[in-house]
């Protein structure tokens, strides 16, 4: 059979098409993100009209933030860093979530499943009890050690994982989810431990990181995000041809020129600092990784050039929508945000895993 | 002249078994050299050898003058291409974004040019009204014919830059329908007239005798025979390896070798 060139014209009017969605997708997101921080910004415990969002925001940076009233306090230093950092870790995460479905071949792959974020809870965890227990000499270190444990305790799972659920290049999903499974446990029994060993100071601690909460948001933990933030987005261009090839498969990948352990330690490296400091800054939110994604996913196709930077945008909608539900649903009490990530991600989670029953079997 | 891709006296072990044993072979530009043997014989591991995915316990691959095992991933994916046997494809792409994968990152190719490249390479395997279908939707056989136009799809590319590429297929034509594996092999072949080196694992005996320039016959890990087709393709020689009572001729009506089971003759 051939084709005529005007039918060859209109197969390949859908590379058009594609990008044209992305763009539609791009500027959709970009504008809920602009609607969620002006409902964010002025709902809470105290209405603040949107009008007197924009004067306070004008004069807090003419004046650098001196002379706040009352309300300009409230937005100023309580809700536009909780704003930041919500987007900054629903980015985070989501992109942690898009690096890992890539490596691991599957949809279903999510630092919150997979037990990386258990791992960077574990050793959050592990800060806050031994921190304490320190020599005076290593006080100094105490605000960078939660974070550093953090990381090291999501590289370490990060790592497991990989070990155990890959063999010659193939993932089984089987094997990665019940290996996320375990990480969680063996966290979820050292947490006990901990919680047996803690005074009353640390398990309020404690519950705060395995819950998730943005609630405790300032602007330090804003600039100690934002690099990371940073990176990740900075990263994304450099990994999209390696990931969209080992959609093919590994050795694949490297038959199209992919140098694959550079690549697997880049996202794994990546992964662990994203989700690391996540944790450290605002506890265990699963779900973002998983979720974003995968709407991300069914509007633009699988291609990481545009799915990894849309997840950053898709991420940070996501998490700042459900931060700032969280804190007005209840209001003026607040909901764990990890309890209403959760809450929508589970039966998400559960929806792609019946349309997917084929390949969590395989 | 030397070969564009040889291996040199290559051994590959597996836990205690050894798959490929002291395997010398040389696949030449311009020529098709086709692999046969029976399963288990080591071709698909030699494949790998000489892919450079695997690396030998022992002897060495030397592709365009160099050894194999010094060349980066990016350099030597513009001078060879490989189809490899099972290739599951793990993301929901459009069969059309399937062969852009063969072409991105790969040599100077401009975005017109690689649309033109995209739609010849599906052309030629018959599978252009599938492009903008999901590449998961498609059966077995056409997802076979996509993968070697992402093959074919990377030749071009690294033609953009380099003359000089060798073409790896294992078991291109396994699934297709009669008129497809004739339609692939025939593309290969004139790959192969147009200077590149083409290698192939093929089961079909009569087509290896039709295709092939040279042919390699493989048996527990080791090449017993490689030359003409006339030359491996004996009775004697097939039977033995293959383990099964086999006869060569030439019918009046053909013009290469036909091999059956010596049981379906009549006399």
């Amino acid at each position: 059979m051939s084709a005529s060139l005007d039918d060859i014209r209109d197969e390949f009017r859908f590379e058009a098409d594609g990008r044209r969605r992305v763009v539609l997708t791009t500027a959709a997101l970009v504008a809920l993100l602009v609607l969620v921080a002006l409902v964010s910004l002025t709902h809470g415990a105290i209405r603040v009209p949107g009008g007197r969002v924009a004067d306070i925001l004008v004069h807090a940076i003419a004046t650098r933030g001196v002379n706040l009233g009352q309300d300009a306090v409230v937005v100023i230093h309580i809700r536009l860093p909780r704003l930041f950092l919500a987007m900054m870790i629903g980015a985070a995460l989501a992109v942690s979530g898009a690096l890992m479905q890539g490596l691991f071949r599957n949809p279903l792959a999510d630092p919150g499943l997979a037990g990386v974020s258990a791992g960077a809870g574990l050793g959050a965890a592990l800060a806050i009890v031994l921190g304490d227990r320190l020599p005076q000499e290593f006080a100094t270190l105490g605000s960078s050690l939660l974070p550093a444990a953090a990381f090291l305790g999501a590289l370490a799972a990060t790592w497991t994982l990989y070990f155990v659920a890959t063999r010659e290049g193939r993932t089984s999903v089987a094997i990665m989810l019940l290996a996320g499974v375990a990480l969680a446990a063996l966290a979820s029994s050292f947490m006990g431990v901990f919680a047996y060993v803690s005074d009353d100071r640390q398990l309020r601690d404690l519950t705060f990181w395995s819950m998730g909460s943005l609630g405790g948001a300032n602007w330090a933990k804003v600039a100690a995000l934002a690099p990371i933030a940073g990176l990740m987005l900075a990263a994304c261009p450099f990994l999209s041809r390696g990931l969209n090839a080992l959609a093919l498969g590994e050795a694949e990948a490297f038959h199209l020129g992919v140098r694959l352990q550079r690549l697997k330690a880049a996202i794994v490296f990546l992964v662990a600092i994203a989700v690391g400091a996540s944790v450290a800054a605002a506890g265990v939110i699963s779900f973002v990784g998983i979720v974003a994604p995968h709407a991300v996913r069914l509007i633009v196709g699988p291609d990481h050039r545009a799915l990894l930077p849309l997840s950053v945008a898709g991420g940070a909608v996501l998490l700042a929508g459900a931060d700032t539900l969280a804190r007005t649903l209840v209001a003026p009490a607040e909901m764990p945000i990890g309890v209403l990530t959760a809450a929508i991600g589970a039966p998400f989670f559960l929806w792609l895993l019946l349309a997917r029953a084929r390949d969590v079997g395989a | 002249m030397t070969a564009f891709l040889s291996a040199r006296a290559v051994s590959y072990r597996s836990q205690r078994h050894t798959l490929v044993d002291a395997v010398s072979l040389d696949v030449e530009a311009g020529r098709m050299t086709v692999l046969i043997g029976p399963n288990g014989a080591g071709k698909s591991t030699l494949i790998r050898l000489m892919s450079g995915e695997l690396r030998p316990n022992s002897g060495a691959v030397v592709c365009d003058g160099e050894p194999i095992g010094r060349v980066s991933p990016a350099r030597l994916a513009l001078k060879r291409a490989v189809m490899t046997q099972a290739i599951q494809v793990s993301s929901p792409f459009l069969t059309h974004e399937v062969v852009r994968l063969g072409l991105d990152g790969i040599g100077r190719v401009s975005g017109l040019e690689r649309a033109r490249v995209i739609e010849q390479c599906l052309a030629i395997v018959d599978a252009l009204h599938l492009a903008s279908r999901p590449y998961g939707n498609l059966s077995g056989g056409e997802q076979r014919r996509v993968q070697f136009a992402r093959a074919l799809a990377q030749i071009a590319a690294a033609r953009s830059v380099q003359d000089g590429q060798a073409l790896l297929l294992d078991e291109p034509v396994a699934n297709l329908d009669l008129s497809h594996q004739l339609g692939l092999l025939d593309a290969a072949h004139g790959l192969a007239r147009s200077g590149v080196a083409v290698l192939a694992v093929l089961h079909d005996l009569n087509l290896a005798g039709r295709y092939g320039d040279t042919l390699a016959l493989m048996s527990k890990g080791a090449i017993v025979a490689c030359g003409a087709p006339q030359a491996v393709q004996t009775s004697r020689l097939l039977s033995d390896v293959f383990a099964i009572d086999l006869a060569v001729g030439t019918p009046l009506v053909s013009e290469s070798p036909v091999v059956l089971p010596s049981r379906w003759l009549r006399c």
